[in-house]
C-alpha cells in the first residue's frame, strides 16, 4: 500500500506542476484567435500578446503561469470499491511538496482565525469530487481556479425581477449576461462562464464548476443548450468589456451549460467564472497509480 | 509582441510626470516598487508605523510567489491582484504616505479616483495573471519588511524592477478607463436585452410564473 501511495503521490505532483505551469492547447489556441481578432495598436492587443508571451515564458521556465495558485479541485473517477483515502492522502502529500518548491503558493487561510493553513492543506482543501464506476483505471482531472475570477461568480433564483429573468431559457440568458457585465475585466477577462440551470444552492454551484472539464471546442450534446452557449457567448463579447476590462472584442472565450433537476419551488441559475489562466488538466492512471496518459 | 509606443517612467515619480500621463497610454515602468495587499492596506490606514518612506513611490498589488535560495530571495511568479478589494484604505493610503503610482487590476473607486486628482496619483493596469513576464521585469528583491506578521503573500516586498508594462487606466485627473467601459457595456447590456422579442404567454422576458 506504501508503495501505491508514493507511486500516486508522483503522478499527483506531476499533476498539480502541469496543471499550474502549462496551460491547456484549446485554452491557449482560443486566446490566440482572440488576439489575432483585436485591432494591431489597442490596448485589447497588447494585453492578449502579454498573456501570451506570459503562456510562453511559464513554460519555459517551468514557473507557475498565474501567482494565484488558487484552490485545486479534484474531479477522481475510481474503480468500484477503491480506497479513496488513499487518493485523498498522497494528493495532500503532493500538495505540500509543490507548496515548498513554490509550484503553489501559500494560498490558504482559517476563514475564522485568519492564520495561514500550512502547505495548503486545511479543511476544505484540496477539494476532492470521487465518483465510482465499474473501470480498473483511475481518471484524475484537476482545475485550479483563482480567487479573483471566484468572487465575480454568480447565483440566480428566478425569476428575478431586476433582470426580467423568468424561469426559461430566456431567464437564463439574462442571468449569464449579467454575470458577464458584472463582472466587467474584474475576474481577469477573457474568461468562460461555466453554468448550471436547476439543482440546489450546493450542488448548482458544484454542477456549474464541472462544466470546466469539458473542452474550449465541446458543445453541450442537448440542442436548445448548445445554441444558448453559442448566443450568449456572442452577446457577452457585444458588451464591449474587452480584455481586463480595458474594452475590445472579447470579453469571454467560451460558455458551457449543464442542468440538474430541481424541486418545483426553486429554480436556480449558478454561474461560475473561470479566468482566461483556464489550468485544467488530467491524468488516467493505472490502478498502482502510475500514469498512462494525460487527458487533454 | 506588438509594440505600443511606451513611455518609460522610473521611480521617485514627480506630480508632474505623474499629471502627464494620459488615460490609457502605455508605459514602462523601472525602480523600486512596494507590494501591498490586504493586510498591509489595513495597518498603513490604521496609523502604522512603515519601515521604509513611500513618498513619490509606487505600489505594486500584489501577492507573491517567493522562494529562498542559499539566502537570497527570488520571485517565482508576481501578478497583480485584484486592487478594488483595497478601496476602504487607499485614498488615505495615498493622502498619508504620499505615493505617486499604484499597480494593479481591475481599478479602483470613486474616493480612489477622486484621491489621485487631488494628489496627483495614478492607477496602472498591469495585465492580470502575467506572472512570469511581471516575474521576469524584477531585477532584484531589495528587502521584505511584515512577512512574519502579514505571511509571504500579503507582506510589503521591495521588488526592484526595470520596464514593468501597463496601462495607465486612472489618470490624475481622477478619469477611470474601467468607468467608460462600465458604461458603453451597460448601454450594450440595455440593447441587449430590450431588442429581445417577448415571450409567448407573459410579459418581455419572462414567462408564466
Amino acid at each position: 500500500m506504501r508503495n501505491i501511495g508514493l507511486v500516486l503521490e508522483n503522478s499527483l505532483l506531476q499533476l498539480v506542476r502541469r496543471t499550474a505551469v502549462d496551460i491547456p492547447a484549446d485554452v491557449e489556441a482560443v486566446v490566440r484567435k482572440a488576439c489575432a481578432d483585436e485591432p494591431q495598436a489597442s490596448n485589447a492587443r497588447a494585453v492578449l500578446e502579454t498573456i501570451l508571451e506570459n503562456i510562453r515564458l511559464a513554460r519555459q521556465v517551468d514557473a507557475p503561469l498565474c501567482q494565484d495558485t488558487g484552490g485545486l479541485l479534484f474531479y477522481v473517477q475510481v474503480p468500484a470499491g477503491w480506497d479513496t483515502n488513499c487518493f485523498a492522502s498522497a494528493a495532500g502529500a503532493a500538495i505540500a511538496r509543490a507548496t515548498r518548491e513554490g509550484t503553489l503558493r501559500q494560498n490558504t487561510i482559517d476563514a475564522v482565525t485568519g492564520q495561514e493553513c500550512p502547505l495548503n492543506l486545511a479543511n476544505g482543501s484540496p477539494s476532492i469530487h470521487f465518483t465510482q464506476a465499474a473501470r480498473d483505471t483511475i481518471d484524475v482531472r484537476l482545475v485550479i481556479k483563482g480567487g479573483g475570477s471566484e468572487n465575480v461568480g454568480c447565483q440566480y433564483s428566478l425569476p428575478n425581477e431586476e433582470l426580467g429573468a423568468g424561469r426559461d431559457l430566456e431567464g437564463v440568458r439574462r442571468c449569464m449576461l449579467d454575470t458577464a457585465f458584472r463582472a466587467q475585466g474584474q475576474g481577469c477577462a477573457p474568461g468562460i462562464l461555466g453554468v448550471c440551470i436547476g439543482g440546489d444552492r450546493a450542488s448548482g454551484y458544484a454542477c456549474s464548476k464541472e462544466q470546466f472539464l469539458r473542452k474550449m471546442d465541446d458543445r453541450s450534446p442537448v440542442s436548445v443548450l448548445s445554441a444558448l452557449e453559442e448566443r450568449a457567448l456572442q452577446e457577452a463579447n457585444q458588451l464591449g468589456i474587452g480584455p481586463m476590462g480595458l474594452g475590445g472584442k472579447t470579453t469571454l472565450l467560451g460558455v458551457k451549460i449543464g442542468s440538474l433537476s430541481r424541486v418545483p419551488a426553486s429554480f436556480f441559475v449558478s454561474v461560475s467564472y473561470m479566468c482566461w489562466a483556464f489550468r485544467r488538466r488530467g491524468i488516467l492512471l493505472e490502478s498502482g497509480g502510475g500514469i498512462i496518459r494525460w487527458l487533454y | 509582441m506588438a509594440v505600443l509606443a511606451s513611455r518609460r517612467i522610473q521611480a521617485p515619480f514627480t506630480e508632474k510626470v505623474v499629471r502627464g500621463l494620459a488615460l490609457g497610454e502605455s508605459v514602462l515602468l523601472s525602480g523600486p516598487v512596494f507590494t501591498a495587499r490586504d493586510r498591509l492596506h489595513k495597518h498603513i490606514f490604521e496609523g502604522g508605523a512603515l519601515p521604509v518612506a513611500l513618498k513619490d513611490g509606487a505600489l505594486f498589488h500584489c501577492g507573491p510567489v517567493m522562494l529562498q535560495k542559499e539566502g537570497v530571495w527570488q520571485v517565482r511568479a508576481a501578478g497583480p491582484t485584484t486592487s478594488m478589494r483595497e478601496e476602504p484604505y487607499v485614498p488615505t493610503v495615498i493622502r498619508t504616505t504620499g505615493i505617486r503610482v499604484i499597480i494593479g487590476k481591475g481599478g479602483m473607486g470613486a474616493a480612489t479616483e477622486e484621491a489621485c486628482a487631488k494628489f496627483g496619483c495614478v492607477y496602472l493596469q498591469a495585465t492580470g495573471g502575467a506572472a512570469q513576464v511581471l516575474a521576469r521585469t524584477v531585477e532584484r528583491v531589495q528587502g521584505v519588511h511584515f512577512e512574519k506578521e502579514f505571511g509571504m503573500a500579503e507582506a510589503m516586498w521591495e521588488l526592484v524592477v526595470k520596464d514593468l508594462p501597463a496601462i495607465v487606466a486612472v489618470d490624475a485627473r481622477g478619469d477611470s478607463l474601467f468607468r467608460k467601459v462600465a458604461a458603453s457595456s451597460c448601454r450594450a447590456r440595455y440593447h441587449l436585452l430590450r431588442d429581445h422579442p417577448a415571450e409567448p404567454g407573459g410579459k418581455k422576458g419572462r414567462s408564466a410564473r
